[in-house]
């Protein structure tokens, strides 16, 4: 009875919110009801006792990804009036990839089956939920069977981060860092002079 | 529930100490600063050779590990040698350019460490995983590496249309990879090649070629093979000289390499159907490489069109689906080495006083004003042409001599044009000759137009000097010796 109480509740909401991304005229409403489609699409994994991915749907698409578009949608100035304008043109085109995709997709639907020994021999087997969670089973895995494709990803993930580095990266002149070491070994003559002034004259 | 043995960690040690090797110096650069640029240059360079050795003794017999994820066996090290190789002599040859052009940065060695480690993981490739780690390590790496003078608008170029095709290259070869499990159940290569072997009477599913298809094509797309060859000329041109030249040559060898594998351990049952495919890509290279590279004149443009074309010669050898083939691919790809390399050590020579110039006109006369180049140059031309005693000759000779074997051996079963495909190779050679040439004649006959400044680092001479010995000297049994019988054991080793 809960369960299926919070299913409808999730469900619904996450339906209704992922309309409202596409149907709000403000792009910085759109992001917020990404958010809020990601948060109920979570309740929806947890429901479905798939806690890792409902956790890693909040850090990684709310906390990362979604923010970052928060950034781009609010520091570039996009004019999406402009943008909409060609709406009608492509009306009738888009309609139709949206139609042949509607149908693919159903064709698909209707001959969807396993066959032969896919199976029966899966390639890695599930442990039953009562044994490990997921999260245990995925970093059993992930740390013995995967472990050099994990580190094979950190390492492309360094090269990712070089890559930005080295392309981006530029030294400005003019630009004020902090610098401890200098501030450590400043001296007293060279923070301040004492300078007398005469009364009635000020410093000139 | 998974066996939490450790893994056996030796035969990966070559990728375990470049990896390493790369955040140590990654270290050392965020520390020193641009200055040491140098330094971490040599100190890369000994990593590689070092890498080297322990990955050439190593593997005397095939050593799988990581859960089958990760093979070395005789054709692993004697690929990962050629591409250590490439890559060390490509950090020796950036030295002086990076330095005059003041463009020098620390992390140009590191990130070439890090794709050479990436080709090492191609090379070793035992699994659809490892495979796309390896390609997808060494493409990033390549992408920035393109794009590494960003202020120059021709080398960002470069990047960005490398990234953007090869981003879609690797989606191609995920969606090859995950058909390819969908159908077999599994990424492993050696058990994809069993479901296939066993697969019954009706034959192997439909879905199992499209999938290999379409990793054939993302695989295809990094060696440049007609028809995936489009990005080529731009990005060699666009690209730094230095990059350029290593372009040229780690990338194909290793992508050539994981070609073999793929096509020899897991779809070694669909030989009848990936035949085709590979014939088509060699004939359509040869043919485009020798005509389009006839109207260019930036050498790096010429460069693009004759790797294109020599990546045709190198496919002939694994259309052959022999020992032999294999052998002759190998041997093919080590001779070619030695030429790019050179070729690239002459093309980082060409410098005036107001910089670099790379056209081919800006040569002539060179054999007045600098006959040692001269001479190198044209010994590396006439080799790319493939004039018999030069090496260039003998590399064709033995993909030819192995395809035709095979065509000869069994013509009813092989009727894919293996014939015809030796007699256009030969006739594209013959057309491609005119280019080579050309620059040949543009050096000895045509008068001098200006001269290239000397050189302060005896690098690029030694590099041309050697490599020129080297092809010139290829008939003596003690230069082609060992290089035959490695490759022999080594294409042994991939077909049992």
């Amino acid at each position: 009875m809960i369960y299926a109480l919070a299913f409808y509740l999730f469900a619904t909401i996450t339906v209704i919110s992922a309309i409202m991304v596409i149907a709000s005229r403000n792009p910085v409403h759109s992001v917020l009801f990404l958010i809020l489609a990601f948060f109920n699409s979570a309740g929806l994994f947890v429901l479905l006792g798939a806690e890792f991915i409902a956790m890693i749907l909040v850090i990684v698409y709310v906390g990362a990804v979604t923010v970052l578009f928060l950034f781009v949608v609010m520091m570039l100035d996009i004019d999406y009036n402009e943008l909409r304008k060609g709406f009608q043109k492509y009306l009738l085109v888009g309609g139709l990839i949206g139609i042949v995709l509607l149908a693919e997709l159903a064709l698909v639907g209707m001959g969807w089956g396993l066959t032969g020994h896919v199976i029966t021999d899966p390639a890695t087997a599930i442990p039953a939920l009562a044994q490990m969670s997921n999260t245990q089973a995925l970093g059993s895995l992930l740390y013995t069977r995967y472990v050099f494709l994990f580190q094979m990803a950190g390492m492309i993930l360094l090269v990712a981060m070089i890559g930005a580095i080295v392309l981006t990266h530029r030294k400005r002149p003019g630009v004020k860092k902090q610098n401890v070491n200098k501030q450590v070994m400043r001296r007293r003559h060279e923070a301040y002079e004492i300078v007398k002034v005469k009364p009635g004259q000020g410093l000139g | 529930m998974t066996e939490t043995m450790f893994p056996d960690l030796a035969p990966a040690s070559g990728e375990i100490l470049m990896a390493i090797g790369a955040l140590l110096l990654l270290m050392i650069g965020a520390f020193r600063g641009n200055k040491s640029t140098g330094f971490i240059s040599l100190l890369a360079v000994g990593l590689m050779i070092v890498t080297l050795f322990l990955t050439v003794t190593w593997a005397k017999t095939p050593s799988y590990t990581f859960g089958d994820m990760f093979v070395a066996d005789r054709f692993t090290s004697i690929m990962k040698l050629m591409v250590l190789v490439a890559s060390a002599l490509s950090v020796i040859m950036s030295l002086q350019y990076f330095r005059d052009e003041k463009e020098e940065r620390f992390e140009y060695p590191i990130l070439l460490v890090l794709a050479t480690l990436g080709m090492m993981v191609m090379v070793s490739a035992n699994n659809l995983m490892t495979l796309y780690m390896g390609l997808e390590l060494q493409s990033l790496s390549l992408y920035v590496l393109a794009a590494f003078r960003r202020d120059s608008a021709l080398s960002t170029e470069a990047g960005l249309k490398y990234f953007v095709l090869g981003a879609l290259s690797s989606g191609i070869l995920l969606f090859g990879s995950s058909l390819v499990y969908g159908f077999t159940g599994s990424t492993d290569f050696t058990v994809i090649g069993q479901t296939i072997a066993h697969a019954g009477a009706h034959g192997v599913n439909i879905g199992v070629i499209i999938g290999m298809v379409f990793i054939l094509a993302g695989i295809a797309f990094k060696i440049s093979a007609v028809p995936f060859h489009m990005w080529a000329p731009d990005v060699y041109q666009g690209a730094p000289t230095p990059v350029t030249a290593f372009f040229a040559v780690a990338p194909k060898i290793a992508a050539l390499a994981l070609l073999v594998r793929v096509l020899y351990v897991p779809f070694a049952d669909l030989a009848s159907s990936w035949t085709q495919v590979i014939v088509f890509m060699s004939l359509a290279s040869m043919v485009l490489g020798a005509v389009a590279a006839i109207v260019q004149t930036n050498i790096k443009r010429l460069m693009a069109y004759s790797s294109i074309g020599h990546v045709g010669y190198a496919l002939v050898g694994l259309a052959a689906h022999s020992v032999a083939g294999i052998r002759g691919l190998i041997i093919y790809l080590a001779i070619y080495l030695v030429m790019n390399i050179g070729t690239f050590a002459c093309i980082l020579s060409m410098r005036r006083k107001d910089g670099m110039v790379e056209e081919i006109s800006d040569l002539a006369g060179l054999a007045q004003t600098r006959p040692g180049m001269a001479t190198a140059l044209a010994v590396f031309m006439f080799s790319l042409a493939g004039i018999p005693p030069l090496a260039g000759f003998w590399a064709k000779w033995y993909v030819f001599k192995a395809v035709i074997a095979t065509a000869v051996a069994n013509p009813a079963a092989t009727d894919y044009g293996l014939i015809a495909l030796a007699i256009i190779g030969i006739v594209a050679s013959v057309a491609g000759a005119y280019y080579y040439l050309n620059v040949v004649k543009v050096m000895f006959f045509d008068p001098p137009t200006g001269e290239f400044v000397a050189q302060r680092s005896g690098n690029l001479a030694a590099i041309m000097g050697i490599g020129a010995a080297l092809l010139i000297l290829f008939l003596l049994p003690q230069v082609n010796g060992p290089l035959l019988d490695y490759a022999r054991m080594a294409a042994a080793s991939l077909i049992s």
